[in-house]
Formats: structure tokens, sequence, C-alpha cells
């Protein structure tokens, strides 16, 4: 790890500040961040530790919506009685992301935010049509992934909180890549007031949504119906863990059992 | 009463060891830290194969915190690494042995190739420094697979090993061979790659080189497996330092599994600069490292035949090996896939005539040697394939046709050069059946049909040599040390016993085993027993631990260390008990006058022993502390059936292993819930090796690309089922014990029977070959092709 320096601002103001005039990097979990910075892959200058800014944590039912603070670790939205009440596939894909340190202090907003390909969060803030809340404006998922490690944040935006409405029903499926256990391809499936919404995560170089499986299923909810669709390999990863035709199928298996899951 | 309870072989005693390694109060290498130490980091090289024109290390010398920094060209008068097994090719000639620098010098053969040494105040102002150098490269084509290393037009990575090649050796009676395969009536051919996998021990390597003027000595801490060897090839051999300068001390170390046998390059330039820079230094290896730089293990690519008759008797086997040595020849590398593999290949059959060449190439990766099993899961995987393969294809139950080739007659000598001594494989195969409930498997196979999964069931009987072994054999066979072993018996005078051992304990539970068979034998209390090892300032010159040595070789070296202790203790006892010394009998802890109830405790001997007022001084000397060396008379041979039983998912290509059930023969057993514990751990290896584990190198760059755990898989407790593990015991004929060893037997057994129950799984489905890893995205894969 390279030296660096280090700030613990008390609210988001004085985050986005000392951002603004470091350059460096908002520090949330550090379950990537860290990682990389031991590696000698990062080497931020500053950075800007988020995890003194009590605003910032949290979950509360507001109306027909969750809304997670993106401090929140995976472990607590993983035991959260709100959470597993209203969108118990939210809860279930946070208890399956990494193992128990990671759980312990990954948070949403770190993981959105670093928009990893293989990330499960991300699935499930696409599909369930979610909302990211920021410092300066509130972004809709469709808007907010737009490539490999990167998202709509301006280098001066900070992610305050996720709000997810409550969907009729919803479930993920997860196929773990062997070594990492990162999603190989991940599925997340879910009937919300905009229809049908499939977010894959693993299979390409970042989370998308599988519009013909919405399609499919939108005519039949069924498992069936999820699995009979093709999915073209074009463009999907390919590495040692699996090629892209591999992906594509396992995208249609892991729909029809996110499916199933969902009853 | 008398003290049998004291006698506690064959229970499971709770490990002594496990205390201060529960507590956290271990110590490992990386806890040494001498006053004012300093801190190496070793520069890597970023190529698989790349010239250096120029270094530049200035900018890192002055650094801050730099203490020094060492290049190739900066070792004057230090030779390179030695090979510690001379293979001697079919053409008659010595193998190939370039020069393996402690440090690169002109030329880096593969990603991980330390050029460079920085000595710094602290580990981040060293890897700081390191940054600093200035490496001009000329990158150069590499080749990392064994088989394209061969070919006409490869990129040359040794001067001194044109083609690449180190030798091409053989074993067996070729024409015998080819004569019986050209009667044969059915013939099953194989053309097999067991994977390159890489150690992880959880420890990594470590080292803290010390030097001391006072005395001009050296002291080496470091996680080696053998101190001695350590010391001997590093002094002798590399450094050309008196063995009597340098101590080195292998303390508490986490994992080995064969890797941490040999001289690595890291401390042997540490003790070099230990002098120089007057200070100690300590290195420990990151993981990124350890993935690098550790010596990998398997790595071959096999055409196997094996002819039969309409009976489905073997006739005979051919092999064909390819072997991956790597960049360079670490320390035992040459005699893995030769001595370890092809004397294997009989299996525990009755096989007439087996012919075997093996041809070992240099490879742009970083070196292979011995991994737990070592040449024995690589032949065990052939011969298993093989047995399987031709059952299937000749329509012969998997059972019958290793029953229709079991040597039951002993001592039974093999086509390739191993006398087995005893063994007992249909008591094995019985039970193993037994337990795996093989009976009830066709209608677990049509229950789970229903439900769209595919069900299979694999065997494997297997065998190893192990106990390794008599030194004047593997002298003949290339061995450049011997393999003997030594033990030390030192009774204290209050009765309690030190015992100095030659082994070295990384996990195997030594200091319970061995206490458990001292404190049997004297009829004292298990607690009186200390076991030291791991020390070369403390112990004689012993071979440490491989090959399932420890007990059979190691416990019998104690063995005999406590008969002279008995003997001498007769002959006390005698004096004290004004006996003649042919009356005086030992048991359960007391030296009786056979047929009187006169008798002296252990202790009291002891006492009067270091205590000699009353004592045949004129004819016996005071003290008792007796040592021992035990050279064996020939390997041991464990040897066992294991059963996997898989349900695959079509759908995705996992592969869930639902049963794995074992029945081992390991001889007579000491502890029976180490022996379990080892099974279970060499178990999981095996199913790491078939299901998850692949050493990947990018065939164009020959970059490593499972350098992390992000992307090479280990097995994790929710891979593997709950074992059913079972014993038979035919007692080893020629070691006091009776004991075969069984720390490599799981690892040795369980990728044949896993992969031979992944083949029986997906062969309804029309795969009919599948190479090791089967990882769900292989086997779907091959799903797929059959389909088309």
């Amino acid at each position: 790890m390279y030296a660096f320096e280090y700030q613990r601002p008390k609210s988001v103001a004085d985050a986005v500040a000392a951002l603004a005039k470091s350059g460096g990097k908002a520090l949330a979990g550090g379950q990537s961040l860290v990682g990389a910075m031991k590696l000698r892959l990062a080497n931020p200058g500053t950075i800007v530790d988020l995890s003194g800014i009590a605003e910032l944590r949290g979950i509360k039912k507001e109306g027909d919506a969750i809304v997670i603070g993106a401090l929140t670790t995976h472990a607590e939205v993983a035991s959260s009685s709100v959470v597993k009440q209203s969108i118990p596939a939210l809860a279930a894909v946070a208890e399956g992301i990494g193992d128990r340190q990671v759980r312990n202090r990954g948070t949403l907003g770190g993981s959105i935010a670093n928009n990893d390909p293989a990330a499960d969060y991300p699935a499930a803030v696409l599909a369930l049509g979610a909302t990211v809340h920021t410092n300066k404006r509130k972004i809709i998922a469709d808007d907010f992934f737009k490539g490999m490690y990167e998202t709509a944040l301006a280098a001066d935006e900070i992610i305050t909180a996720v709000s997810f409405p409550v969907p009729k029903k919803a479930a993920y499926m997860k196929f773990p890549q062997p070594a990492s256990r990162f999603a190989l391809v991940g599925v997340f499936v879910a009937q919300t007031g905009g229809g049908t919404r499939v977010a894959v995560t693993g299979a390409a170089p970042h989370v998308h949504r599988a519009s013909t499986i919405e399609a499919a299923l939108s005519k039949s909810f069924t498992a069936d119906a999820a699995k009979a669709v093709k999915i073209p390999a074009d463009h999907l990863n390919n590495d040692i863990h699996g090629s892209a035709a591999y992906r594509a199928h396992l995208v249609s298996v892991m729909a029809s059992r996110a499916v199933a899951a969902a009853g | 009463m008398g003290n049998s309870e004291l006698n506690t072989v064959g229970q499971s005693v709770r490990r002594k060891e496990d205390y201060r390694f529960l507590t956290g109060c271990g110590q490992y290498t990386d806890d040494v830290n001498p006053p004012h130490h300093t801190h190496a980091y070793f520069l890597r090289s970023p190529h698989a194969h790349a010239n250096i024109r120029r270094i530049d290390t200035a900018k890192a010398k002055a650094a801050p915190g730099v203490v020094a920094v060492y290049t190739g060209a900066d070792l004057t008068g230090v030779n390179g690494l030695p090979c510690g097994w001379l293979i001697t090719g079919t053409d008659g000639q010595p193998m190939k042995e370039p020069p393996h620098p402690v440090l690169a010098q002109g030329k880096v053969r593969y990603v991980g190739d330390g050029f460079a040494m920085v000595i710094a105040e602290t580990p981040a102002q060293a890897k700081d420094a390191a940054e600093l150098i200035d490496v001009d490269y000329d990158a150069v084509p590499a080749v990392v697979n064994p088989v394209e290393a061969l070919k006409a037009g490869a990129p040359q990575i040794h001067d001194g090993a044109p083609g690449n090649k180190c030798y091409t050796w053989a074993l067996g009676d070729k024409a015998a061979v080819d004569a019986a395969f050209a009667k044969a009536a059915h013939v099953t051919q194989l053309d097999i790659v067991n994977n390159r996998l890489i150690p992880n021990a959880i420890e990594p390597r470590a080292a803290v080189a010390s030097y001391s003027r006072a005395d001009d000595g050296y002291t080496l801490y470091v996680t080696s497996q053998n101190p001695h060897v350590e010391r001997l090839l590093m002094t002798a051999f590399v450094l050309g330092l008196p063995e009597t300068k340098v101590r080195v001390i292998a303390p508490d170390v986490g994992g080995g599994f064969g890797s941490k046998i040999y001289l690595y390059p890291e401390e042997t330039a540490m003790v070099w600069a230990s002098k120089r820079v007057n200070r100690p230094i300590k290195w420990t290896a990151e993981r990124s490292e350890s993935f690098l730089a550790d010596a990998h293990g398997r790595d071959h690519v096999t055409h196997a035949e094996l002819a039969l008759d309409p009976d489905g008797k073997f006739l005979a086997m051919r092999v064909h090996t390819t072997a991956a040595m790597g960049a360079y020849l670490s320390t035992f590398a040459s005699c893995i896939p030769t001595i370890l593999y092809a004397t294997l290949l009989a299996g525990q059959y009755t096989t007439p005539a087996i012919y075997c060449e093996v041809t070992a190439a240099f490879t742009n990766t970083a070196p292979v040697d011995a991994y737990r099993g070592a040449g024995r899961p690589e032949a065990t995987y052939v011969v298993e394939r093989l047995v399987h393969a031709a059952a299937s294809e000749m329509g012969i139950a998997q059972d019958e046709i290793r029953r229709r080739n079991f040597i039951r007659e002993f001592p039974y000598q093999t086509p390739v050069a191993l006398l087995y001594d005893t063994g007992g494989y249909d008591a094995c195969l019985d039970e193993a059946m037994r337990i795996a409930d093989v009976q009830g498997f066709a209608a677990r196979k049509a229950e789970a049909a229903k439900r769209g999964k595919l069900r299979g069931l694999g065997y494997a009987a297997y065998i190893e040599a192990c106990g390794l072994a008599p030194s004047n054999i593997a002298g003949t066979l290339g061995a450049r040390a011997g393999l003997y072993e030594v033990g030390q018996v030192r009774v204290n005078p209050t009765g309690g016993v030190t015992v100095f051992t030659g082994s070295h304990s990384h996990g195997q539970g030594h200091e319970t085993t061995f206490s458990q068979v001292v404190a049997s034998r004297l009829g004292i209390p298990i607690e009186n027993v200390e076991i030291v090892h791991g020390d070369t300032g403390r112990i004689p010159f012993g071979m440490g631990t491989y090959g399932s040595r420890s007990l059979a070789v190691g416990g019998t070296a104690i063995i005999k260390a406590l008969d002279k202790v008995v003997a001498k203790g007769k002959k006390i006892a005698a004096h004290l008990l004004e006996a003649a010394e042919a009356d005086i009998e030992f048991k359960d802890g007391k030296f009786t006058v056979a047929g009187t109830d006169r008798s002296k405790a252990f202790g009291e001997v002891a006492l009067a022993a270091y205590v000699p007022h009353n004592y045949p001084l004129d004819k016996l000397e005071p003290g008792l502390d007796e040592t021992a060396f035990y050279d064996p008379t020939n390997f041991t041979f464990p040897a066992g059936t294991h059963i996997c039983e898989v349900e695959i998912d079509p759908d995705t290509g996992k592969v869930a292993i639902v049963n794995f059930s074992a029945c081992d023969d390991f001889g007579n057993i000491i502890n029976p819930m180490i022996v379990e514990g080892q099974v279970h751990g060499g178990v999981v290896q095996g199913i790491g090796q078939a299901l998850l584990e692949q050493c990947v190198y990018d065939q164009e760059s020959g970059q490593l690309l499972t350098g992390s755990y992000m992307d090479y898989a280990l097995p994790r407790a929710d891979d593997v089922p709950s074992f059913k593990v079972t014993t038979k015991v035919t007692p080893c004929t020629h070691n006091p014990l009776g004991a075969k060893g069984c720390g490599e037997a799981g690892a040795i057994g369980a990728p044949a029977a896993l992969m031979n129950a992944v083949h029986d799984a997906l062969s309804a489905a029309g795969v009919t070959y599948l190479d090791m890893p089967a990882t769900p995205h292989r086997v779907w894969s091959a799903l797929q092709a059959a389909k088309h």
C-alpha cells in the first residue's frame, strides 16, 4: 500500500468538500478499494472515510419503498426485519455477498458506486427499479449504471441512500464463479409496478437488463418461459471460468430459477 | 496396578500441540523478531521470458530506509541451487542441469523469477525502493506448456538444455509390453492431462536470517519441512560455508504439502546478505508471491494404454508422459515424475508387463516439484482412469474388473521395481463398497434422474510407496542424499523424556503421535514426553518430513533409541536390584526381577543414571541418553479403495459430491483421530484437484492467470461432503511399529475416484472424456459437445 492522506468528515457536505479539494477517493466499507490499495493497484493520494457520517446509515420504510442509507452494511440489510418483510429477495442478495467479514464491512453505497461487473447489488438495484439518492440529485437505476466500474456519479458526488420500491414478487439467483464466488452469472427477477424487470450481473462487462426475458415473462411469468429464451453470446464475458456461450446459457437458467423462487 | 492405562497406542489422544495453535501461541517464522532486524523485498520478473539488458539500482539505493540493494552480479562466489536427484536418461546421459541462480542474471525465465533483493528498515520502504530499480527488459517469446516446449522451434529457455529437454527416462520391459499389446483382446487408450496445482499452505514461506560476528555464525529461521537438508544444500553446494557455522531452525510451520521441502533462492540470498549488512533480515512472502514463486505440483501430459485379455485380465500397460519441470530444476523435481511415478503404475494389480517413458521439459513457469502425493497421485490417476475406462468399454463391473486383477500373494515383485511387502486389497474394496452403499446406488441414480440429475459412482483402488526409503536403493536410483531418519531419546534425571526427531511436524501432529509411542513404550504419562523437532542446533542430522515417512521411518528411529534406553536401564536396574541383567524385565514402566515383586520404577533408574552414587561405574557410563539412526529395508505400501458418488446438474454442469467413502490400509495406527484428519485433509486436496484447482498460465504471454484466490479455486467446506472413512490393517512387515503412513493417501485416491464418478455420470449423456478439474463450465461444455 502506498502512503495516503486520511480524512474522516462528519457530514456529507464536508465529505464532498474534502473530495473536491483533494481529488481523492471516498472510502465506504473498503472491501474493494482497500484490497486494490494493498496490491498497489490503487493509489488514491487522499482517502475520505465516510464512516463518521451518521446520516448515511439506516433502513426505513417510506410509503411503498424501502430506503437504505448508503453506508448500511450487507449484514445490516440481510438481518433487517423491515427488508426481510417487504423485499425478502433484497435481504437474500445481501446475505449472499462475499463472506461474513465482507458482509460486516461492505456497504450498499460502496458496492453500487464501485459497479463491479460481477457484484450482486447492482442487479437488485436495476431489477427493482430503485432510485439512487446523492448529495446532488436522484438518479433512477436505469440511468445510474454506465459501464464497467462506471456510474453516473460525478467525482464530487456521494450516494446518500437508495430507495427500493416494494415489488410484487422478486428473487435473485446467482451461479458463483468457483474461485472468487462472485457471480459468474446472477439474475434478479422482479415484478414491479413498472412491469417485469430482469437484471443480469456477471455475464457482461456491466450489469444490464435482459429485455428478451422481460418480454417473455411479461407474457407468462413462469420458469419455463424464462428458460426458453435463448440469450445471444455476443458481447458477453469470456474468460477461464466460463465462455460467453456458457454465460449466455446460464442467464436463462438462473432467470428460470429466480422465477421459480419468486413463486 | 501397572501402568497399562498409560499405553495410549491406538487411542484418539487429543493433540498436545493444539493448545498453543488454537490460542495463538504458536511460534512461526514471522513471529521471530530479532533486535534491529531489516526487511527484504525481492524484485521479480513481470515477464515470462526476457533478457535483462541493464539494471540500474542507484535510485533504489538512495531511497529512504534502504540498507542495501543486491543483484545477481553482487553474488560473487555463490553457486546455483542444486537438484538433489540425478536422473540418467535412456541415452545413458545425465539429465540437463542448467544453472539455477539465487538471483537471476542476464535473463529471467518465468513471471516471478527473482533478480534483485532490496533490504530496508521496513517492508514498505523495501517495496517502495524496489519500484525505483530501473530495468531494461528485452522480452522474448515464452512457452508454458511442456508438450509445446519440446517441439521444434519452441523458445529456448536454457543454453545448456537444447530443445528444452531435461531428460527422457524409461522404466520397464518395452519388448515384453509391445508383445503383450500385439496379442491383446482389448486395448484401452487415454490421453490425460494432470493439471498443474499451486500448493497454498496457509502460512506463506518466510525466513529470518542473522549473522553473528561473535562466532562468525549464521542463524536461519525458515519455513522448512527439513532443516538439515536445507542447511546441507545451502552451505555445501551454494554458499560454501561450513555446516557448523549455520544453524537452521524451522519452528512452527503452517502447512507444507511438499512446497517447503526445497531450498529456495530467497532464504539463501538472505543468509548471504546477513553478513554483508551485519543485521538480521526478515522476509515473509505476500500471498501473491506464493502463487508466483512457490514450487508448483503435477503438470503432466500423458498417453496411456492398457492391454487386456477377453476376461478383463490386464496383460500390459504402456505409458508415455511429458512432465513440466518449470524454468529451473527445483530440489527434487527430477525424481517426482520418474522414481515416484512410474514405479507405482502396477497399482494393486498383477499387470505382468509395464513400460513407462517420461520426458521432462523446461517451461517458462514456476518450478514444479513434489506436492502432496508427488508422482503417486499422477500414477494412480493413470491406472485407475484406465481401469475405469476398460471396464466401461468391456462391460465389466467396476469392482469385478479390479477383483480379477488384484495382487493377493505377498511379498509381490512388480514389473516396475517395487516389492510390495503386504496388503489386503479385497478387504478394503469390500468395506468401501459396504459403507458407500453401492447396492443402493441404482435406486439413487433412478431417483436423481427423475429430478433431471445425472448420478455417477467412481472407484479408485490406489497404492502408494511411502516411508522414503532405503538409502542404498535410493542411491542407485540417483538420490544425492540418504533417506534414513534419526531419533534421540534423552531421559532427564527426574524421569521426563525429551525426544529429538529428524522428522518435522507442520500440521501432522507428531508431538502427539510420537509422545504416544514413547510414553507407551516407557510406561510413563504422555505429559512427561517432550518432542523436539526442526532445529539443526539441537537435533542430530535428520532428513525431515515428506512422502508420508515420519512415523514409519522417524517413529522407528525413536523406537530403536528407546530399545537402547531400555537395554541400558536393565543394566542399571540389575545393579540396583542386585540381580543378573538377563533376569530383568521391563514392563509398564518398571524394571522387575523376573518372577519376583522386586522392581525399580523407570524414574528411579533414570535418577540413578544421573546421580550415580550406587552405580556400576566400572562397567557402565552414567547418563541415559540414546540415539538411533534407522534406514528402512523397503518402502511401505499403504493402499485402499475410495468410492465417490456425484450428482451433476446438466443445466449448469455443476458436480456435487453426495458421498465420499474411503477404506484405507495404513498398517498399524497410533492415533485414529489424527489419521482420520489426515485422510480428510488429503481427500479435500484431491477433490480440489479434481473439481476446482488449476494453475493457468497464458499460452502466449506466460502470465499467471490464476495468481490469486479470485481465480484459483481452493476447496471450501461447502464444496465437500461429510466423509465416510474407515481402515483395515495389514501391518507393515519391516518396521517394528507395523506402520505404513497416511499423509498423502487422500490426495492420491480422491482425484481418480471423483473423476471416475464424473465419467460414470456423464457416460449416459455421451460424454467420453473430461480432464481435471471438472468445473461446471467444462462439464457443461462437454455435455453440449456430446449433443452435436
